[in-house]
């Protein structure tokens, strides 16, 4: 019909018309070729050096699996988060939060069912707070999550009066959530992971299939296109950081049970950085719009390998970090790349 | 061919608007009945934009009343606007890049199913609707509109516009980054909207356009209705007369110049991915003029000229003083300046003072063993605020508090105070008032006559016109034909333009 301002993108739009672009096939199978990249560079190692231990033996990738859950819970509201144009850096201090406030009913006598819906409406109330100070005051989420990420710390020292809070009479569906199997697991897989996965799944039915998917994506790619077509953008806001806080608190469940059923004030420092690598790596964009649920476990999912494999291979973790630095910057590059080359 | 009725469709009448003490509007009235495309015209400055504001829902008028089919109207936000029936199609898209061109036509009127779920058939079914009409029925709907063409991107907008169920459609500048194919397809899109009786206004600079497209009339100069009619029974002369409400020799004052020797030399100069290939000598005393469409490389060549941009192959040299080797330091030694299209964020730095803004580039010239004497420099800042005729309270005032004129003669003023032989204007009246253009264009032609080359970027082509000696036309990256500013038209410039051969 017309030709286009510049030829790329007159040729992207004849490109389009028929089969998936090129960016589209791209930007759903990078994720998946890095974290084979990984996994062929132990098996290689393996191959060449120590071929009597096997890499991929069943006990090391349920062990991966299991690893991958935490880091995998708090990625899929960072997920949302960041496709949504935002970002939360409370997610680490919020993982602390939820797993002393659960150590501390438990040890109050309070049943553990009540516990942990205590704990999921912690996490999403906190989540809320995050959201109402964005929206409300109009700051920044940078801003915002940096201040509550100090808050929360704050927080969970206070409700734990800064010691590790260890209730050991945990039920055993809690406290076994993410032991190696086969305690704890059902078809070899501990429930914790078998949990990552439904509720991925339903996130990811959700984001692709329910105006609030389609809505979280138009306020990620133009926030004033979203709100001139009457899309309700502080609601929206506020249910996106209220959903991370949830699974936030799952993540925080998830560690309560890593830790031997205890809470800790100084636990998941740091660790949203991880889960935001995750969702980077997995192709999320940091100015919104772009990432996907499967992408961002694949992305916590390479990190957790490369660490495990790190270990296989007697790597020290000082040059694990650097080599975990690399990728994730070598990811954004290489995919940034892509994306100007369709551009 | 339209369905017409008797009663117009959308009435504003009195409207006013002022913001501080600037009136942008006083009593205003438009009407436009279905089935009928209307014309806005005015300059830059006549109120233009803010009426289409308060039609939009984004700004509320002072005064005055609006109604859309008889029923009253008064939009607070633009998304009030849109569900009572008024669609705005602005210069800059309204889209989600990220999103697909279905998720984009359906946009806040999604059909949900229990449960939230999106119902996909029946969004396939309301898209391709819209889409068929305006000649786009064979856009993919499940691709991002990112990678789609400038031209398809506007198709979308104005499906959603459709699939809303628009009845007054608004166009701001919508050709001004198309190619003239393309025009010419939106404009048989805008025939199909009049036949299906929606009700257009329609914004541009372009009166051609405007006499090929339109059937009626306003023309706003100051905020005020200085004329309105049919189209066909009226000549553009008579439009631009009343648009600019004084004459041509007022609008672009001469100053005598000559051109001398060449000061600028540009072989085979080369940018990424733009310009291409440019070769071009610029003489003392000469004001040189680029035409080309938004998009074509002009801007990237000044900036290549400059040494802002990269430059893969390709020489600029400066008679006398060698050949500019990359890097702003570089290039303002060799006495080259540039004003920037994008005043606020790149010209100049808002948050600092008119005396910071004029001296940023030459600051060493006041220094005493390693501090600012800022006593030097005050004095030496008022008197370039006198020579130019800037009006401001004091040097140390924040130039933000200036008018946009003000701000850009300070720009100038940058130029000349830090010594510069070469000044190259990127679109240097773009958003001034009338009376300030004037100013500059003066200025521009005593520049000229004190010996100085410029090279101008302008997409306002009667100021190309009038105000160069010479004017080269960009296509695509490329300095298609350079000719005396008298050899051109304004059609020959459009077809060089938009890549068509001029016909001899």
């Amino acid at each position: 019909m017309s030709e286009g301002t510049n030829t790329s993108s007159a040729q992207a739009a004849t490109q389009a018309a028929g089969r998936p672009t090129f960016e589209v096939v791209w930007s759903s199978l990078a994720p998946f070729i890095g974290l084979a990249l990984v996994v062929l560079i132990f098996v290689v190692y393996q191959w060449l050096v120590t071929p009597e231990r096997p890499f991929l033996s069943q006990y090391r990738m349920t062990l991966i699996a299991k690893q991958t859950a935490i880091v995998g819970m708090g990625a899929l509201g960072m997920t949302v988060i960041i496709i949504s144009g935002g970002i939360d850096l409370s997610a680490g201090s919020l993982l602390a939060v939820t797993s002393v406030v659960l150590a501390v009913s438990l040890r109050a006598g309070i049943d553990p069912v009540v516990c942990v819906l205590l704990v999921l409406a912690v996490g999403m109330a906190s989540g809320l707070i995050n959201g109402l100070l964005i929206t409300g005051l109009r700051l920044v989420p940078f801003i915002v999550t940096l201040g509550t990420m100090m808050a929360f710390r704050g927080v969970a020292e206070i409700v734990s009066d800064n010691k590790k809070v260890s209730y050991q009479d945990a039920p055993n569906w809690l406290s076994t959530l993410l032991n190696a199997p086969p305690e704890g697991s059902y078809q070899g897989v501990a429930t914790g992971v078998w949990i990552v996965l439904a509720l991925a799944l339903l996130l990811a039915i959700m984001l692709r299939y329910t105006v609030f998917g389609r809505y979280v994506f138009a306020i990620g790619s133009s926030e004033a296109t979203a709100r001139l077509c009457g899309v309700n953008v502080p609601g929206m806001k506020l249910t996106v950081y209220t959903l991370g806080g949830l699974f936030m608190a799952v993540a925080g469940i998830f560690a309560f049970a890593n830790l031997g059923s205890q809470g800790s004030p100084t636990e998941g420092v740091g660790l949203e950085l991880s889960i935001i690598a995750a969702v980077v790596i997995g192709g999320g964009s940091l100015s919104g719009g772009r990432g996907s649920v499967l992408g961002s476990l694949l992305g916590a999912l390479m990190m957790t390998t490369l660490e495990s494999g790190c270990g296989y291979a007697g790597v020290s973790t000082a040059i694990q970090r650097v080599i975990v630095g690399l990728i994730i910057v070598g990811a954004v590059a290489v995919d940034q790349f892509v994306h100007a080359q369709r551009r | 061919m339209a369905h017409t009725n008797d009663s117009p469709l959308l009435v504003m009448s009195g409207i006013s608007k002022s913001f501080g003490a600037t009136q942008a509007l006083s009593n205003v009235d438009l009407e436009l009945r279905a089935g009928e495309v209307h014309a806005l015209i005015g300059e830059n400055g006549a109120g233009k934009s803010t009426l289409m504001k308060i039609l939009a829902g984004v700004h509320r008028a002072d005064r005055g009343a609006m109604s859309v089919a008889g029923r009253k109207f008064a939009p607070d936000r633009p998304v009030a606007a849109l569900r009572a029936g008024v669609a705005m199609i602005h210069q800059e898209l309204n889209l989600a890049p990220d999103l697909t061109v279905e998720a984009n036509v359906l946009l806040g009127q999604e059909r949900i199913a229990l449960g939230g779920f999106l119902q996909r058939r029946a969004h396939r079914d309301i898209a391709s609707n819209a889409l068929a009409p305006l000649g786009g029925g064979e856009i993919p709907l499940d691709v991002p509109v990112a990678q789609l063409s400038i031209a398809r991107q506007q198709v979308v907008e104005i499906a959603r516009a459709l699939a809303s169920e628009a009845r007054v459609i608004v166009f701001d500048e919508p050709t001004s980054s198309l190619t003239e194919e393309d025009t010419a397809h939106l404009f048989q899109v805008i025939d199909q909207l009049r036949d299906r009786g929606l009700s257009i206004v329609y914004i541009s600079h372009f009166l051609e356009e405007v006499a090929q497209v339109a059937d009626t009339y306003t023309v706003l100069r100051d905020g005020c209705v200085v004329d309105h009619g049919r189209l066909p029974d009226t000549d553009l002369d008579h439009i631009v007369r009343q648009m600019v409400g004084r004459e041509l020799d007022e609008l672009f004052p001469k100053v005598p110049h000559e051109a001398g020797e060449p000061l600028l030399e540009l072989d085979a100069l080369c940018g990424d991915p733009m310009p291409e290939d440019v070769n071009l000598t610029v003489h003392r005393g000469e004001i040189f003029g680029l035409a080309g469409l938004v998009g074509a490389g002009r801007s990237e060549l000044l900036r290549c000229i400059f040494g802002l941009d990269r430059t893969p192959s390709g020489t600029a040299h400066v008679s006398g003083r060698g050949r500019v080797a990359g890097g702003a330091r570089s290039s303002i030694a060799r006495g080259l300046g540039l004003v920037s299209e994008d005043r606020k964020s790149e010209g100049l730095a808002v948050e600092l003072s008119i005396a910071d803004n004029l001296t940023l580039s030459a600051l060493g010239s006041y220094t005493r063993g390693g501090l600012l004497s800022l006593s030097a420099r005050d004095q030496s800042v008022r008197q370039w605020l006198d020579r130019i005729n800037i009006k401001a309270q004091r040097p140390a005032q924040a130039i933000g508090e200036l008018s946009g004129g003000n701000q850009q003669k300070v720009a100038i003023a940058r130029l000349l105070h830090q010594q510069a032989d070469i000044l190259l204007f990127d679109e240097p009246t773009r958003g001034i008032d009338i009376g300030t253009k004037a100013e500059i264009y003066r200025l521009i032609g005593q520049l000229a006559a004190d010996g100085r080359a410029i090279v101008m970027v302008s997409s306002y082509l009667p100021e190309l016109l009038n105000v160069c000696d010479r004017i080269g036309v960009m296509c695509r990256g490329r300095l298609r034909e350079v000719r005396a500013a008298k050899a051109w038209t304004p059609e020959d410039i459009m077809h060089v333009a938009t890549g068509r051969e001029v016909a001899a």
